[in-house]
């Protein structure tokens, strides 16, 4: 017999029901819960009479529409000016209250954006199902668990059975061999895959990212890829487990203790994809031949490296295509030819549940470090996704970079990732973001994003437009705390 | 859910092909954290003279007397029919939450969109495909007739008109099944409940640090 995928394992270990029509019961760990997908599934419970299956398997966040503002946030929830926003936290919030869920409020400091609360908080273990009415839980897969987005019903349907009825998915391996060159990231490596294969590249899939350059990153590094598996098309992202992933988890609140800490560790170590697996289908990278990646279009795959040029449609052939590529350069206000170290910005957003953990703060903290944004700019911002990174980027001195550089320091929450609060681009403005959908209109009406990775999101905020962080040398002028 | 058996009801006629979920409930009463209310805003920009916004309380606001549903022979309607590809446009579960709780129970047209139609009988409603020519037939009916009323049996599969006529129609079993029983998704699964308490009790003994009590 064949050897089985990571994916298999966690498919089998999960498996209650499996059906004659080809779909199954799966039998769910984790669901984490926010303001803007839950209210109607609680409702549902209620108007049926039910009561959730497990309660300590629920965990509750407000994140799309928190304010960012020191002085919005330092009221709660009645501080939250715009009435739709106040209303979905405060359901949110008496919802957990009368369900009895627990909840990391908006002013508890272990609120943040649900995909990095999650992990930070041991909350998502190596092996679960972790689910959560949002595309984007496929971050959690970095822990050789298997987790993906769900609509509202499907919330209330785990909410009131711990299951989901699925259909199992195709298997699908990302080889990426090789090392990064310097100042290559995480993000690079997701964009050049989401360019290589396209946004319904892994369309039906469970993506397992493996190789050499995977296994050598840091979970944080590791979550940013399985967080734009989605934007590859495919629901599942996976890495498997190692001693990257037993450390990380280690010690923290919800992590195992002791001798059952041992005895998860052992199960723990066999979720990866056994050597004779079979996948449907392989694809490979070269990690060395992957430059700092930048987003040009309005769709995850029109990316192209730093020292590339946006495409002119008189080079494309196909006519779709053309045409898809002309749309975009109208949409977003650029030549065919252009450089992309042309491309002058407007505003810098360095936060969301791709890119807003401590190591990506670091990272673009040591960019910006004793220079300053861009008087051609008219905002940058670093949103860090919880409020515990808050903090230990303040203990670490981050906060003071970047406030000296001349970046606003906000309160977590997913802000101008898809600008459910006030945070918003205007229209016809550049920015570059290193969240993960460039979406007409994604970050505000007529907005323009640029996906990158927070290091380059940081130079081109201190030069104004992009440069290539691989040879840039700013001059910094002024010494940082 | 509410079981669906046999339903006999008032019929109202919208006599209009490719009613889109937008105009079942408008984009603005989405930002609802609810599921239930939407009835007063069932079609409100047909039924109202001025524009809707969520929250308001409708009672005051100036209807337009042309729409049918406005009529006073068609208070009460609990059986909706009308034309072709009924319910297009966005997935949003807005629209079936709408008709629902607005009254009717029971939708007759000759054909109707895709997800509209799982979604409606996930939440209870009953969507019934005729032909043209009996769709039309009916158009004039309930038109010429007060009071037109509808018997409509899931279990018999038929309709009984008020002039003695059996209409049959199709259903798939398994919807049938959960209609008839007040079976939505969950209460679905929840038959399996033996099922995963079983596999859950397995489940926590091998791997107990998934579970806090
Ligand atoms: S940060 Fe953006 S992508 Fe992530 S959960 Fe929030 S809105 Fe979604």
């Amino acid at each position: 017999m064949a050897g089985r995928t990571l994916y298999d394992k966690l498919w089998d270990a999960h498996l209650v029901q499996q059906r004659d029509d080809g779909t199954a019961l799966i039998y769910i760990d984790r669901q984490l819960l926010h303001e803007v997908t839950s209210p109607q599934a609680f409702e549902g419970l209620r108007l049926a009479n039910r009561k959730p299956w497990r309660l300590d398997s629920n965990i509750a966040t407000p994140d799309h529409n928190v304010p960012t503002t020191l002085k919005e946030r330092s009221i709660g929830i009645e501080g939250i000016e715009d009435d739709t926003s106040r209303i979905q936290v405060m359901t949110l919030d008496s919802n957990c209250t009368d369900f009895n869920i627990e909840q990391f409020g908006i002013n508890d400091e272990r609120q943040g954006i649900v995909h990095v609360v999650g992990p930070e908080q041991g909350a998502t273990l190596p092996g679960m199902t972790v689910v959560c009415g949002d595309s984007h839980t496929a971050t959690h897969g970095a822990f050789g668990a298997l987790a993906h987005g769900i609509g509202t019903s499907e919330v209330e349907h785990v909410l009131a059975t711990q299951c989901l009825i699925q259909r199992k998915m195709k298997n699908l391996k990302i080889q990426v061999d090789g090392e990064l060159g310097e100042g290559v990231t995480a993000k690079d490596i997701i964009l050049a895959i989401i360019g290589d294969i396209g946004t319904a590249g892994g369309t039906g899939y469970a993506m397992e990212f493996a190789g050499s350059a995977i296994e050598a990153l840091s979970m944080e590094g590791r979550m940013t890829i399985c967080n734009m598996a989605i934007e590859a098309g495919a629901r599942v992202g996976l890495v498997g487990v190692d001693q990257t992933t037993i450390d990380y988890v280690a010690k923290r609140p919800f992590a195992p203790l002791e001798d059952v800490w041992e005895q998860a560790v052992m199960r723990w170590q066999e979720l990866v994809s056994d050597t004779d697996a079979e996948f449907d289908k392989v694809v490979h990278l070269d990690a060395a031949k992957i430059e700092p990646q930048v987003s040009w279009g309005t769709s995850p795959e029109m990316v192209v490296g730093i020292t590339g040029a946006v495409p002119a449609p008189s080079d494309i052939t196909d006519a779709t295509k053309r045409r898809g590529v002309e749309r975009a350069l109208e949409y977003m206000g650029l030549s065919g030819g252009q450089k992309i170290t042309d491309i002058q910005l407007d505003r810098v957003f360095i936060g969301s549940c791709t890119n807003s953990r401590i190591e990506d703060l670091r990272a673009a903290a040591e960019v910006v470090k004793g220079c300053r944004v861009s008087p051609s700019l008219k905002q940058a911002m670093v949103v860090p996704g919880s409020g515990l990174v808050k903090r230990m980027a303040e203990r670490e001195g981050l906060d003071v970079v970047f406030k000296q550089a001349g970046f606003e320091w906000r309160e977590p929450g997913c802000s101008m990732c898809l600008a459910m609060n006030a945070d918003k681009l205007g229209a016809g403005e550049h920015c570059a973001s290193t969240s993960n959908r460039n979406f007409e209109g994604r970050q505000g009406y007529g907005g323009r994003t640029h996906l990158v990775s927070p290091a380059m999101a940081a130079a081109a905020a201190i030069e104004g437009h992009f440069v290539d962080i691989r040879t840039w040398s700013p001059s910094r002028t002024q010494e940082s705390a | 859910m509410d079981k669906f058996v046999r339903k006999q009801g008032l019929v109202a006629p919208l006599d209009r092909s490719n009613v889109d979920t937008d105009l079942i409930i408008p984009k603005q009463f989405l930002k609802s954290i609810k599921r239930t209310g939407f009835g007063p805003n069932l079609f409100d920009e047909l039924r109202y003279l001025d524009e809707g916004f969520p929250g308001q309380d409708c009672t005051n606001r100036p209807l337009n007397p042309e729409f049918v549903l406005n009529q006073a022979r068609y208070q009460g309607a609990s059986i909706l029919l009308t034309r072709e590809n009924f319910g297009c446009g966005s997935s949003r579960e807005h629209a079936p939450w709408a008709l629902e709780d607005f009254g009717f129970r029971v939708i007759i047209a000759p054909s109707f969109a895709d997800i509209f139609f799982n979604n409606a009988f996930k939440n209870g409603l009953l969507l019934i495909t005729l032909d043209d020519a009996t769709v039309e037939r009916l158009m004039t009916d309930v038109e010429q007739t007060p009071g037109y009323r509808l018997d409509v049996d899931l279990v018999g599969q038929c309709i009984h008109t008020p002039d003695g006529e059996t209409i049959e129609f199709d259903v798939d079993a398994f919807r049938k099944y959960c209609l008839e029983n007040g079976l939505d998704d969950i209460g679905l699964t929840l038959q399996q409940a033996d099922a995963i308490r079983t596999f859950e009790a397995r489940y926590k003994a091998d791997n107990p640090w998934l579970f806090r009590s």
